[in-house]
């Protein structure tokens, strides 16, 4: 098997956009792992995210595709309407099946797939949200050996789902603004 | 809350997909692994399983309980004018030149419970094309067909169909074309007696007719690149010179073996044309 680049997951609700736009430009060219980002959002709305996270940094970012392949140095945005799975040889899969916590694209689905595929080469980053999404998949990434952070709920603009996720999974960093850009920026290989 | 503790590892699901294989003939072993793996982890844990070994040896031994299990594998969600845009298209583009020949034969592939295959027959019949037609809408799963036939929805959904319709460019009161009840919309005979529905599926069998157009929406997303590779070559043979393949809006023919043959009629839309032998 073809070793994959160790993967971060970043999956934001309500309130993370911001977040993102302020961590993003603070990532330089030769950053060294491949990032999935995951954002609940209308489902008809179009490829403008992809585009939107583009303008703030130098990485390459791209709405994932059937069958991409995961590559250090890019970032890959679940499209709107689908789910988002990486496959044992690192290859990205859509799925149209039922929402889950009413999303699709769901935070769950891709961490859980995440852990799967990536096992302990794998972080995973939840932040401001309203809804249960992203909790039992941390759990999940945990189990499996995977590093599990979550945005401090005081600095959250909606502070339901890092709460939940603290609460119900266990959580290896609880990171403010200022220490998650930190910590995503020093990330190794 | 403990549920998520137990996981099915790969070997398991392997295993698994062996035994549907061997026993019953069905091969998911060219679908995508993830996909494959998360639906059968639902399965598992909705089901109560109290282990593996337990899963195994009913879906080894039950074949009432392999109905549940397939139309659980299988993704079977679906809409009436699903991607309002991909519909206008249809409408602008396909059936106008479709309108030219004599009998119009469309396959609808992956059809689950019928809901697309009822939207390209009222299109059909507002251009008045209908009569002529014939649509045969296949899938894997017996039970989707079953409520296909009936043509029978919820009701709670017309609206956000009714809505999908008029974006795809539809002029006419949606409700004309169901008599609502109390909790179902079911849909007219004329429609209905267009679409022929029945068992065909896309990993074992092959080609029965040739068509002028193809539907296969958001079925190929599920297979490996080996297996979409074989299935657009049954496409591909199963098709009329100049006739049309359409497939869903994450899909594509690009970097696949059968993208010679076809030129792009709608990019975004994910119509193709086939132009070449
Ligand atoms: C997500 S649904 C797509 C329904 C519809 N085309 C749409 O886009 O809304 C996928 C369908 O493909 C069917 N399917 C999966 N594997 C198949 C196979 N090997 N042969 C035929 N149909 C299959 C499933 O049973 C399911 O009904």
């Amino acid at each position: 098997m073809k070793s994959l680049p160790t993967l971060l997951v970043i999956g934001g609700s309500a309130g993370s956009l911001e977040v993102l736009m302020q961590l993003l430009p603070e990532l330089k060219m030769d950053w060294p792992l491949a990032m999935i980002i995951v954002l609940h959002r209308k489902a008809d709305s179009e490829t403008l995210l992809s585009d939107l996270l583009s303008t703030k940094t130098c990485l390459c970012v791209k709405e994932a595709e059937e069958k991409d392949i995961l590559l250090a140095g890019c970032i890959y945005v679940a499209p709107a309407d689908y789910h988002l799975l990486i496959e044992p040889d690192g290859s990205l899969t859509l799925d149209a099946s039922e929402k889950v916590h009413y999303s699709r694209p769901s935070i769950d689905v891709t961490f859980i797939s995440a852990a799967e595929a990536c096992g302990d080469r794998l972080y995973c980053l939840l932040l401001s949200g309203a809804n249960m999404d992203g909790a039992e998949g941390l759990q999940i990434v945990h189990e499996l050996g995977g590093f599990t952070a979550v945005q401090d709920p005081e600095t959250a603009e909606a502070s339901f789902m890092p709460k939940c996720a603290i609460s119900t999974a266990k959580v290896d960093k609880v990171l403010n603004i200022r220490e998650m850009i930190d910590f995503v920026r020093d990330l190794k290989e | 809350m403990k549920d998520h503790l137990r996981h099915l590892k790969d070997e398991d699901v392997l295993l698994l997909l062996n035994d549907l294989l061997e026993q019953y003939g069905y091969d998911f072993t060219d679908y995508s692994f993830a996909s494959v793996k998360r639906r059968l982890q639902r399965v598992y844990i909705a089901d109560r399983f109290p282990s593996f070994a337990e899963f195994r040896y009913r879906v080894k031994t039950d074949p009432g309980y392999l109905v549940h299990l397939m139309e659980q594998i299988t993704v079977n969600v679906t809409e009436m004018f699903r991607d309002p845009g991909f519909f206008q298209e249809l409408r602008r583009q396909v059936l106008p030149i479709l309108a030219t020949y004599p009998l119009i034969r469309i396959w609808h592939a992956g059809c689950s419970s019928g809901e697309e295959a009822y939207s390209v027959a009222i299109l059909l019949h507002e251009l008045n094309l209908l009569h002529k037609s014939i649509i045969y809408a296949t899938d894997i799963n017996e039970s989707v067909l079953e409520t296909a036939r009936k043509g029978i929805f919820p009701l709670q959904y017309m609206q956000q169909y009714s809505q999908n319709y008029l974006l795809s460019g539809g002029k006419e009161e949606f409700s004309r074309y169901y008599a609502a009840n109390y909790e179902h919309a079911k849909f007219s005979d004329t429609l209905r007696e267009k679409i022929i529905f029945a068992v065909h599926n896309l990993v074992t069998d092959r080609s029965f007719n040739e068509f002028q157009l193809i539907i296969c929406r958001n079925v190929l997303i599920y297979f490996n690149k080996d297996l979409q590779d074989k299935v657009l070559h049954l496409f591909s043979d199963s098709l009329e010179q100049l006739g049309f393949l359409a497939l869903g809006a994450k899909e594509t023919l690009r970097f696949t073996t059968v993208a010679p043959l076809f030129k792009p009629v709608a990019q975004k839309e994910k119509i193709w044309r086939k132009m070449t032998q």
